[in-house]
């Protein structure tokens, strides 16, 4: 793998490597600055591991002001600077570079606040998504958005790349999740927007902040949205001679009013490593999978699982199976949940997060299938299929560079027909270093400028996450519009 | 030259405003103009609307997804969702009664760029949180578009939001695409009388920490049930304290049990059935009490367990009447007409208490003197600053609506 070119690093500000380590020691304490090889070394790369650049620096910091100092300096000294929260970026989003220093939240990680009768929590942004709902369960509550690596990707990552999860159907995705935020700008400056209270005055600076992938700030801490636990949850599985079927009943479910807390879609590849991980009873026979959860009291869930059994009637379900405990929601869940690592467990992938309208399913799945053909690849998808979220699963060989390319290639040319079929690009994991160069497909050189126009007036010396989300050609251009 | 236009596509838009970019000409922008008389007073000569963009260019009942040019009516809007039972959940309120303009006749487009949701907010998200996708002209005249119709994107910067809330100040949004949701079957109203204000919030917030998804929770003091337009409740004479279950006809009455259950500590509980729960949520989003006079109006966006201690510091001040919505959390507050509308003492309040407040109701020479937003933070402030500089480099739309001097 490799497609995607990286610049020559700054050689002047590598070869000062000593006096800035140095100089971060003293601003934010020896402990917090890891210079030694090794140590940088489990920094290099994130999930999308193709990619890997040995970081000049890497700054931990403990609380904002820390963050604030090393910022400050990394601007006068024009040294760019990685974000990085847990790095579990699917998209390249925390990849370091040569001359970059690395600020990780790691260690910012403490719940500051929780006030249940105004139903929010103010979190350092180091704390991992799922640590957010653990630290409110004992009193019935949780964090709603829920990124299947929620046991250790930070909410800093989550609020980089406005993640989403499986149940974002009815609950939003970050951006919908969380009402403030404290950020520190590129010179260092603190700032902070909302908090307790809802739509914040002014333009939106939350909502260009969060999904900005580390391009306009770093978050410190946030105020997030807790919300109350349904009484109960129970899913039902569906399974379909077709992926044509399992879509028109997605669209039947809701045409009829029923928006359940997941419906997410599998097909038969990903059905079978899934079960083979999991034991969660998946039907083996079937072309498509559905796993559709519904949330309320024990009779609430009876009652709408058994009209969405109804729905479900006319598409000819060749499995109709309702969760009867609570083990085998776990089991459900857990296969689903596990889908990556299952299907990690059997061969490299390549993972791809476009979006479709759900109306195309049927025909993006034939022509996944013949690009994958096309390159002697095998590929497996999972699909939040409530919201159009597609992620097919492009199996390759990582020891074989060849078969890599031709992963990546067929993997741009799923991006493509994503697009083409009225989607986008990415529906949760971000654009990051992966589908930079793809941004034209979607965007038009206007679009990109004025997205790139705002990138300046935030970071007017581009010294933030570089190299990431936007194309090279025409950043001069907005750098020097703005 | 430029006069009062009603362009009939993003080109036009594009051509008009590189137009007065070039010369510096001040554009006031507006859809229907229903809420022309909200915000600081605009000066300029060159009016343009986004009237003529009419249209709903896109509907899938199936993938909750709507599309329509800016300019179209919200009433058509909402009447072609209500035909495949439907709706725009964060419920948009109707402010223009309160500033003496008919109901009914603003644009999809003008919802947006205000980004002023009703009573739902509190459980499905503002306006801002079901834009989907934007088409839109900058104030130099570049056509660029965010988004898309799909419900998740991450893709690039999100621009849908920066121009949710912006009031007209960085583009003309042209189309817009949006998530629809599916009406509910049933809805029912759970009412207490006779609360004062800080006990009503505590019991607005106690239902809103039960699993029962309450879809609405308001209070309105005494002084203002008297101006409902729903006798069974205006005939009371009592201070009226609302909790809204929306659901499948079985599951609102399972929730209303539990919840009348959860609340009889706090009183007798009255209910309202589906019919007169419709009425009674309906006139709210008109902001029926507050429709009367010219008594000046804010819009105070706080914590809700803060809601009352608002209210009751800016009494200590004025006299003050007061609406909560969402939970507490938004307060409608009427108050005696002053030189500054009561700003001085109603931002003081605002720095303690915390939020924001947005003077809704006021005479023009009022809204001119005085911030009619939150005044912003020095570093926000700065950014939003330099944001309308890269969308509007010569200043030239609805300058000065939001904040004098950009």
């Amino acid at each position: 793998m490799g497609l995607v070119v990286l610049p020559e690093p700054d050689r002047a500000i590598v070869a000062r490597r000593d006096a800035i380590v140095s100089d971060l020691r003293r601003l934010v304490g020896a402990h917090a600055v890891i210079a030694d090889e090794d140590g940088r070394r489990a920094y290099e790369t994130d999930a999308l591991t193709a990619y890997r650049a040995l970081p000049l620096a890497v700054v931990l910091p403990g609380s904002t002001e820390e963050v604030s100092r090393a910022l400050r300096y990394c601007h006068q000294h024009g040294i760019k600077v990685v974000a990085r929260g847990a790095g579990t970026s699917l998209s390249g989003g925390a990849l370091p570079s040569e001359d970059a220093v690395v600020i990780g939240v790691s260690r910012m990680s403490r719940v500051l606040e929780v006030d249940y009768v105004n139903r929010v929590a103010r979190v350092e942004v180091g704390i991992t998504n799922l640590g957010i709902s653990e630290a409110v369960k004992d009193r019935g509550f949780f964090y709603a958005p829920d990124p299947s690596s929620q046991l250790a990707c930070t909410l800093a990552g989550n609020i980089g790349m406005n993640s989403g999860g499986a149940h974002c159907l009815k609950y939003g995705v970050t951006t919908n999740n969380v009402l403030g935020l404290k950020t520190v700008l590129v010179d260092g400056e603190v700032i902070e927007i909302g908090g307790t209270h809802l739509d914040p005055p002014g333009y939106d600076l939350l909502g260009l902040l969060i999904g900005s992938e580390g391009q306009l700030g770093i978050a410190t801490e946030a105020t997030v949205r807790i919300l109350r636990s349904a009484e109960g949850a129970r899913p039902m599985l569906l399974g379909f001679d077709s992926s044509e079927a399992a879509g028109q009943c997605v669209s039947a479910i809701i045409a009829a009013g029923i928006v359940p807390v997941a419906i997410e879609f599998m097909d038969k590849p990903a059905i079978q490593v899934c079960e083979d991980f999991a034991k969660a009873g998946y039907p083996l026979d079937v072309a498509a999978l559905l796993i559709v959860e519904v949330e309320g009291s024990d009779e609430e869930i009876a009652d709408l699982l058994s009209v969405i059994s109804s729905i479900a009637k006319p598409f000819s379900p060749k499995a109709l199976r309702i969760s009867q405990s609570a083990d085998q929601s776990a089991a459900i869940w857990k296969g689903r949940k596990a889908a990556f690592g299952a299907i990690g467990r059997i061969s490299d992938y390549y993972c791809m997060d476009g979006v479709i309208p759900l109306g195309k399913l049927g025909e993006v799945l034939v022509s996944i299938s013949q690009i994958c053909d096309r390159h002697n690849l095998r590929v497996a998808n999972i699909f939040h299929a409530g919201d159009g979220n597609l992620h097919p699963l492009v199996l390759y060989d990582a020891n074989d560079a060849a078969e890599a390319d031709r992963a990546e290639q067929a993997g741009q040319e799923i991006l493509k027909l994503c697009v083409a079929s009225g989607g986008c690009l990415t529906g949760e994991h971000g654009v990051g270093i992966e589908k930079r160069d793809l941004m034209p497909v979607q965007f038009t050189e206007t679009d990109l400028a004025v997205q790139m126009r705002i990138k300046t007036v935030f970071d007017p010396k581009w010294l933030l996450n570089p190299s990431k989300v936007f194309p090279f050609d025409g950043r001069k251009a907005a750098q020097e519009a703005a | 030259m430029l006069a009062n236009m009603r362009p009939v596509d993003e080109r036009e838009f594009a051509r008009l405003l590189a137009e007065a970019t070039a010369t510096t000409t001040p554009v006031a922008l507006a859809g229907a103009g229903t809420k022309a008389n909200i915000g600081r007073p605009i000066n300029a000569t060159t009016q343009l609307s986004t009237r003529a963009l009419r249209g709903i260019t896109l509907y899938e009942p199936s993938e909750m997804v709507m599309s329509a040019r800016t300019g179209t009516a919200l009433a058509q809007i909402e009447d072609a969702l209500s035909a495949r039972r439907q709706m725009l959940a964060f419920e948009p309120i109707e402010l223009a009664p309160l500033v003496g303009v008919q109901a009914g006749q603003g644009t999809i487009g003008g919802v947006f760029a205000t980004n002023l949701s009703g009573a739902r907010r509190i459980r499905v998200g503002a306006a801002r949180d079901h834009l989907l996708g934007v088409r839109a002209v900058s104030g130099g005249g570049e056509v660029f578009k965010s988004g898309g119709r799909v419900m998740k994107n991450v893709t690039g910067l999100d621009l849908c939001r920066g121009l949710a809330g912006s009031w007209g100040t960085l583009a003309v949004m042209c189309e817009v695409t949006f998530k629809v949701q599916p009406m509910p079957e049933e809805t029912a109203t759970l009412i207490l009388l006779g609360l004062p204000d800080e006990i009503a919030v505590e019991v607005l917030c106690e239902a809103m920490t039960t699993p029962y998804e309450v879809s609405g929770a308001v209070h309105l003091q005494h002084s203002l049930v008297a101006r409902l337009w729903y006798d069974g409740l205006r005939e009371q004479g009592q201070a009226v304290t609302a909790l809204r279950l929306e659901n499948f006809a079985k599951s609102v009455a399972y929730r209303k049990a539990r919840l009348m259950e959860h609340l009889k500590a706090y009183g007798e509980i009255h209910e309202l059935d589906s019919e007169n729960s419709l009425a009674f949520w309906g006139e709210l989003r008109q902001l029926s009490v507050l429709q009367e006079g010219e008594a000046p109006l804010w819009r105070i966006s706080t914590a809700p367990t803060a809601g009352p201690r608002v209210v009751a510091a800016i009494s200590a001040y004025m006299r003050c009447r007061a609406f909560y919505d969402w939970s507490g959390g938004l307060v409608w507050a009427e108050v005696l007409p002053t030189t500054d509308a009561g700003a001085a003492d109603i931002r003081r309040v605002i720095a303690t208490h915390g939020g924001h407040a947005t003077l809704i109701r006021a005479e023009p020479q009022v809204r001119a003197a005085v911030e009619v937003f939150q005044p912003l933070e020095a570093g926000p402030d700065r950014l939003s600053r330099r944001l309308k500089a890269t969308f509007d480099p010569a200043g030239i739309l609805n300058p000065g609506r939001m904040y004098a001097g950009f």
